[in-house]
């Protein structure tokens, strides 16, 4: 990384000369800076309005960058260690989607763990991949999905020597890593891409002491979600690439679906917290890992709370931790992580990131200070203090291996119909149901339901969980294929 | 030249006093310290620009803050204060033998270094051997304790700074939890005139009716404060500082012959008497 040339924010000077040439505006977007709208500009601030702006001559275009924007994403590159960075402003959705699409076609394969977020498997019903899943291990005492082992990637390997590419989460949302380099390893002697979902590995590149990162690692390609422990502004994001796909040829993936309007808000977020970290990523992530593990301190001395970490690393599904993640495994004190999650934000204003049936996870990030962490320790004190009952008869697994049946393009597209879901057992799902966060498929398109799967999603219901993905909103039928 | 200190008390209304000359202009970890002299007030200190004290009028907000509770609780021995780096709250608690250990927890030491400096009116107990300071964040002190203290006074900064965290119900809770049975926790409760001012205190006051049986509101007249009109919360699991504050416990506190220069048993009685729009602000909450 040239140190020197990191200083520079290409996009933002741009939209800073931009803006002291005083343009007459006869473009879109209609609100001409601001000045049409003035309740959202007294909301959002001139500043912010003035810079909403199009696509044009000095600015670059998203579809076809050739001067600032390509200069920053060549900046990104090498701050990232990449050989090519696209901007995303479709969110790390997109990079996901587009990282699939760019080396699977329709009926090519792709292995990958099934406790992918949505967008894996959205991806694969706009392409018509077929996934080959990798039942990840699974950590019985917290009910957590892991990463893949090793030898179950080889073995589907070796089961399906004409898939595609193999997709790894780097980390999980938990914070647990594959053994990222030994899978690229053996999918690059089968000739096959390595595509890494660091959705929530952005600090990877930049920090000490941490889990090896995808390009580091060798893989292929990367969707990074800068937004979420970097920085930028919700939405953007970036996908990496080693350059063994041709750069070209991802750009017109990305250009399938990905708006014709990119947004110079979420492109100048992009530029400068990529300046930031390049310049000041390790000290930050220093500072963050500090306080992850403070924290991790504080909470498990509160008995009855258990906030994993590097113990968990066994040389395999647990390859590595990603510690400036703080996970809280609380079924021990009575209460799903759910209603953890609900108790923090409705009685002490403390909103985290998820709660699911066993745990909790707060995101350490850039933007944290130590007294914000004394609160969220204070609270789950308290809570224990207040609420804390006996956790006999509570769900104790996070994570069911599903059957698949079909693939998620041929059962999404089937002919289906809605039936109640406490009634569906032994139908095939032709479409996703989740909690969200965290995003993970319960049921995805081509499934078995199974009485043990409705169980959990009932128990989810009852402790509050926010249920999505079927098409009736109120999750209270859900489409199954139509057997003929 | 004419220098002036001038502190907005809301967007549209500001409070100014003609400086004579500024002691100290500096920045610590967690705020920035000002110390400036002036002819009404004598010498005042200031956080973050806000008004903390004047050599002129701290006593009224420290008998308040202090001696309301002294004279509910009959045996006061273990106290903690929180905040109170400026030692007028320890000042008062002092002049009480029954008190047998004060815990003072301020999380900026460079208030206190500078307090001892230019403001040894209020500083003057802090090295009584019953004084123990600790520079720590409150929320994080108290946190560990359980059935320790008789009294907590949480003499804290407004919500809008490092004194974020003592406004929480986080933060009540745990001194809930840190206090004896019979025990009382004093708060200082912001103001209730001013919209910003009157929004914490209904939020404060809302959580501390969660947290404890008891729950009273009193009030102080403190010039330099904004809007002058101050409120302090009195939370206790057992004693109520109006109905238990009878003939008997009037003179026990009379019989200690401590002199106060604004609270008396008197005004002890009529303190808790609020104006009717801020009994309704409050009972919003409730």
């Amino acid at each position: 990384m040239d140190e020197q040339e990191q200083q520079k924010a290409p996009i933002l000077t741009a939209l800073q000369r931009y803006k002291s040439m005083r343009v007459v505006p006869f473009d879109v977007p209609g609100h001409k800076q601001g000045k049409g709208n003035r309740e959202l500009t007294e909301f959002l601030g001139e500043r912010c309005l003035a810079v909403d702006v199009n696509s044009m001559k000095p600015l670059d275009n998203l579809c076809h960058p050739v001067s600032v924007i390509h200069e920053a994403e060549q900046l990104a590159a090498d701050a990232f260690g990449a050989a090519h960075a696209f901007f995303m402003v479709n969110g790390t959705t997109s990079a996901v989607q587009s990282m699939i699409m760019s080396v699977c076609k329709r009926g090519e394969k792709i292995i990958m763990p099934r406790n992918v977020h949505r967008s894996a498997i959205n991806a694969l019903i706009i392409s018509g991949a077929i996934p080959v899943y990798v039942n990840p291990s699974t950590n019985h005492k917290l009910g957590i999905p892991l990463g893949m082992s090793l030898q179950d990637v080889k073995t589907a390997m070796e089961e399906h020597p004409d898939a595609k590419a193999v997709l790894v989460n780097n980390p999980t949302y938990y914070g647990i890593c594959s053994n990222l380099q030994e899978i690229t390893r053996l999918a690059h002697e089968a000739g096959m891409a390595v595509l890494v979902d660091e959705a929530h590995g952005t600090h990877f590149y930049f920090g000490e002491n941490l889990p090896i990162s995808a390009m580091a690692a060798g893989a292929d390609l990367a969707a990074v979600s800068m937004h979420k422990t970097g920085g930028s502004l919700t939405q953007s994001s970036f996908l990496l690439s080693n350059g063994r796909v041709k750069p070209g040829y991802i750009r017109q993936i990305i250009n399938l679906t990905q708006t014709t309007s990119g947004s110079y808000l979420l492109l100048s977020s992009l530029d400068i917290s990529r300046r930031n970290l390049a310049l000041h990523g390790k000290e930050i992530f220093r500072k963050v890992c500090e306080m992850a593990q403070y924290a991790r301190e504080e909470i498990n001395r509160i008995p009855g709370y258990y906030a994993f970490s590097t113990e968990l690393i066994d040389g395999d599904a647990v390859y590595d931790f990603d510690t400036t993640k703080l996970s809280v495994h609380t079924r021990d004190i009575g209460l799903a992580g759910i209603e953890v999650y609900d108790l923090l934000r409705d009685d002490y204003d403390i909103q985290i990131e998820f709660g699911d049936i066993g745990n909790i996870l707060a995101i350490i990030s850039v933007g944290d200070n130590d007294l914000a962490i004394e609160r969220l320790v204070s609270a789950l004190s308290e809570i224990r203090r207040r609420y804390a009952k006996d956790p006999k008869g509570m769900f104790d697994h996070e994570y069911i291996n599903p059957v698949v049946v079909m693939t998620p393009q041929e059962a999404f597209y089937a002919s289906k119909h809605g039936v109640p879901i406490a009634e569906s057992a032994g139908e095939i799902c032709s479409e996703f149901v989740m909690c969200y966060p965290p995003g993970i498929p319960i049921l995805a398109p081509g499934e078995w339901i199974t009485q043990e799967i409705l169980g959990y999603i009932a128990y989810a219901k009852e402790k509050g969980c926010f249920l999505t993905g079927t098409e009736d909103v109120r999750i209270e039928n859900i489409n199954v294929v139509t057997k003929d | 030249m004419k220098l002036w200190y001038t502190e907005k008390h809301s967007k549209d209304a500001r409070f100014s006093i003609k400086v004579e000359r500024q002691w100290v202009s500096q920045q610590s970890e967690f705020q920035k310290i000002d110390v400036m002299e002036s002819q009404e007030f004598g010498r005042f200190l200031t956080l973050d620009g806000l008004m903390m004290l004047t050599e002129k009028d701290e006593f009224i907000y420290h008998d308040m803050i202090v001696h309301v509770a002294m004279a509910t609780h009959p045996q006061v021995k273990r106290v903690l204060v929180i905040g109170g780096g400026d030692g007028g709250t320890v000042r008062e608690l002092a002049r009480y033998d029954c008190v047998e250990r004060i815990d003072l927890v301020e999380i900026d030491s460079m208030v206190v270094q500078v307090c001892r400096e230019f403001f040894p009116q209020t500083t003057c107990k802090l090295e009584d051997s019953r004084v123990h300071i600790h520079f720590e964040d409150g929320l994080r002190f108290v946190r560990s304790k359980e059935d320790e203290y008789d009294l907590i006074i949480v003499d804290s900064t407004d919500p809008f700074g490092p004194g974020e965290g003592l406004f929480t119900r986080e933060f009540y809770g745990n001194c809930y939890k840190a206090l004896k049975l019979e025990g009382i926790m004093v708060n200082q409760h912001e103001s209730p005139y001013y919209e910003k001012y009157a929004e914490s205190m209904r939020r404060a006051h809302s959580r501390i009716v969660d947290c404890f049986p008891v729950c009273r509101v009193y009030q102080a007249h403190i010039p330099t404060y904004p809007s002058g009109h101050w409120l302090f919360g009195l939370a206790s699991k057992k004693y109520d500082p109006v109905l238990d504050f009878d003939q008997a416990a009037q003179e026990r506190w009379e019989a200690l012959g401590l002199h106060t220069r604004y609270y008396n048993t008197e005004l002890h009685k009529g303190c808790f008497a609020l104006p009717t729009y801020v009994k309704e602000l409050l009972a919003e909450r409730e």
